[in-house]
């Protein structure tokens, strides 16, 4: 097993820390190991380097400084965006608005805001997986005071238009978040252009170290502590800094942003290869998420009369890596909440697969890859009773009438 | 999430014994449904002794419900109905040194199969099989009583 080459297609999951990220890291785990709130040159030094990361950080968002919180990741950011911004805000309204499709990190927190008395629309999407302004201004109450609404899906990398939501929402007096984990550092963000009141992201997607995230909030924002304590991040996030993971951090944003737009040519194009072929030459597979709005990193297709797991499994066991949406490698009966929210059937949402590009992979990997997939899918619908029934007439592709109906 | 599979079910999943269909079988049963995400077909091929000549399967489902197919299937060949109603669910795990606990629900399916096969057989000739109840399609209902006591913890 361990001489077989790793393709390793699974970027929207975690990425590897950049070797000038862990460059820029290294000297703050060891010489410069200080305490940043310690007054001593050693823990100036390390106060400094975070200022100069967080400086560094702002600028690329077209932000001020004091308005980047660093986190231990996207997770909290989402967490403290919602859940303080609910709570210091619950005299004006205790209505929220999200999508049906955000990351758990931000539907778990809106249902546990919701056992505390606030009240949560979930829009809906559509097949690609948008959500529609008109909706959106629809669902706005006189006591709605947050919008939540992801930048990009991490499932099927459908774009929301950021931009337009946001506007809505201020037209109507309401604040406006943003999870950006799967966007920060591979799509344009400008905070001002697009109207972004707060904006978490997330340095291990864009090959920085895990533990390090950021919230981004609009100066006179205002929202609540989620971890009381010492006075870092001025008083609203305790916990001594993260140094090395906050240098890494703005380490690799600073290479992200510079490098992106050739970045996301590359990735786009062997992203449309990849979906060429596999349209082409795999029967009875559907692209989940829109095509137009997307990033440029991630594939998403459902295969029907196969289960997720053991097509993950046997691409493992080619040095493939890479995700499902199947309820089997969740651990839970359902399949993925995305792809049900943009329509999918039980039976065809077990089937899916998801690969998630980055700066390393060429199209040779993918070529791989998808010749790889071939033979594990006419391995597994060889050994699948629904398949016999497809091929003897007695069921119908789903996939298929979709695609003659269309 | 990461599965931890035994190298046994590894094995039955990466080479699947006895995939396939039986023509004319004597007996045939599918249980499970596609949107609960595994199906289980098990097909038998009995003597005029009620021993099981040959046993098939095609499954749609995950790792292991590949894995407890394959062996239910290696588990209940020559033997006669009698003994083949003894290859339980726990027989099944236990022949692949344990299911992750979330995984114990397919060993249940591939008794059902079996049962279901046995059942199809029996009605097909007219027959009782002493101890063999009508099976049921999903397995959902009778799950809950029987997976938290057959764990692979307790294995």
């Amino acid at each position: 097993m361990s001489t077989t080459k790793q393709i390793y297609l699974d970027n929207a999951s975690t990425t590897a820390v950049r070797p000038e990220v862990l460059d820029a890291m290294l000297p703050y785990f060891t010489q410069e190991f200080g305490n940043p709130s310690s007054i001593y040159p050693l823990g100036q030094r390390a106060s400094d380097a975070v200022a100069a990361a967080r400086a560094t950080i702002a600028e690329l968002i077209g932000a001020k400084p004091r308005e980047v919180y660093f986190t231990s990741g996207g997770s909290e950011a989402d967490n403290w965006a919602i859940k303080g911004f609910a709570r210091a805000n619950a005299a004006k309204g205790r209505h929220l608005i999200t999508s049906a499709v955000e990351h758990h990190a931000v539907l778990h927190t809106c249902e546990a805001l919701e056992r505390e008395g606030f009240e949560v629309t979930y829009l809906p999407v559509d097949a690609g997986g948008r959500v529609s302004p008109a909706d959106f201004e629809a669902a706005i109450r006189p006591d709605t005071t947050l919008a939540s609404v992801m930048f990009a899906n991490n499932e099927i990398g459908t774009l929301q238009p950021i931009a337009e939501l946001a506007k809505i929402a201020h037209e109507h007096g309401v604040a406006f978040h943003t999870d950006a984990v799967q966007a920060f550092g591979h799509e344009p963000i400008d905070v001002d252009a697009l109207g972004i009141d707060m904006m978490s992201a997330s340095a291990h997607k864009l090959y920085g170290p895990k533990g390090v995230g950021l919230l981004y909030v609009r100066r006179g924002v205002k929202l609540d502590n989620l971890i009381d304590g010492g006075q870092q991040e001025r008083g609203h996030r305790a916990t001594t800094e993260n140094v090395p993971g906050i240098v890494g951090f703005a380490k690799a944003a600073e290479l992200a942003f510079a490098e992106r737009e050739a970045e996301h040519a590359r990735q786009e194009s062997i992203r449309d290869h990849a979906i060429e072929r596999i349209s082409a030459e795999i029967p009875h597979a559907r692209l989940n998420g829109s095509h137009e709005h997307r990033l440029a990193n991630n594939v998403n297709f459902s295969f029907e009369f196969i289960e997720g797991e053991g097509m993950l499994l046997q691409l493992a066991a080619r040095g493939i890596c890479v995700s499902s949406g199947s309820a089997c490698t969740s651990g839970s009966l359902d399949p993925s909440h995305v792809l049900l929210a943009i329509g999918l059937p039980h039976e065809i949402a077990h089937g899916s697969l998801r690969m998630t590009l980055g700066r390393d992979t060429t199209l040779e990997d993918v070529d791989f890859a998808i010749d790889s997939l071939k033979t594990t899918l006419a391995n597994l619908r060889a050994m699948s009773p629904l398949y016999e029934d497809y091929k003897q007439g007695r069921v119908e592709s789903i996939i298929d009438n979709e695609k003659k109906q269309k | 999430m990461a599965m931890n599979y035994s190298d046994k079910v590894m094995d039955h999943f990466t080479n699947p014994r006895n995939v396939g269909e039986i023509e004319n079988p004597s007996g045939c049963g599918t249980v499970g449904n596609a949107v609960c995400g595994d199906i289980m077909r098990i097909y038998l091929d009995i003597d005029d002794n009620n021993i099981i000549r040959d046993a098939k399967f095609k499954t749609f489902g995950c790792g292991a419900a590949i894995a407890t197919s394959s062996m239910a299937t290696e588990l209940v060949r020559g033997k006669n109905i009698q003994e083949a109603l003894e290859v339980t669910n726990k027989a099944v795990m236990e022949a692949l040194d344990g299911l992750p606990p979330v995984k114990v629900h397919c060993s249940l399916l591939a008794e059902e199969a079996i049962h279901a096969a046995l059942w199809d057989y029996a009605e097909k000739h007219n027959i009782t099989i002493e101890g063999l109840e009508r099976p049921v399609n999903d397995i959902s209902e009778r799950e809950h009583h029987a997976e938290l006591v057959d764990s692979a913890e307790d294995l």
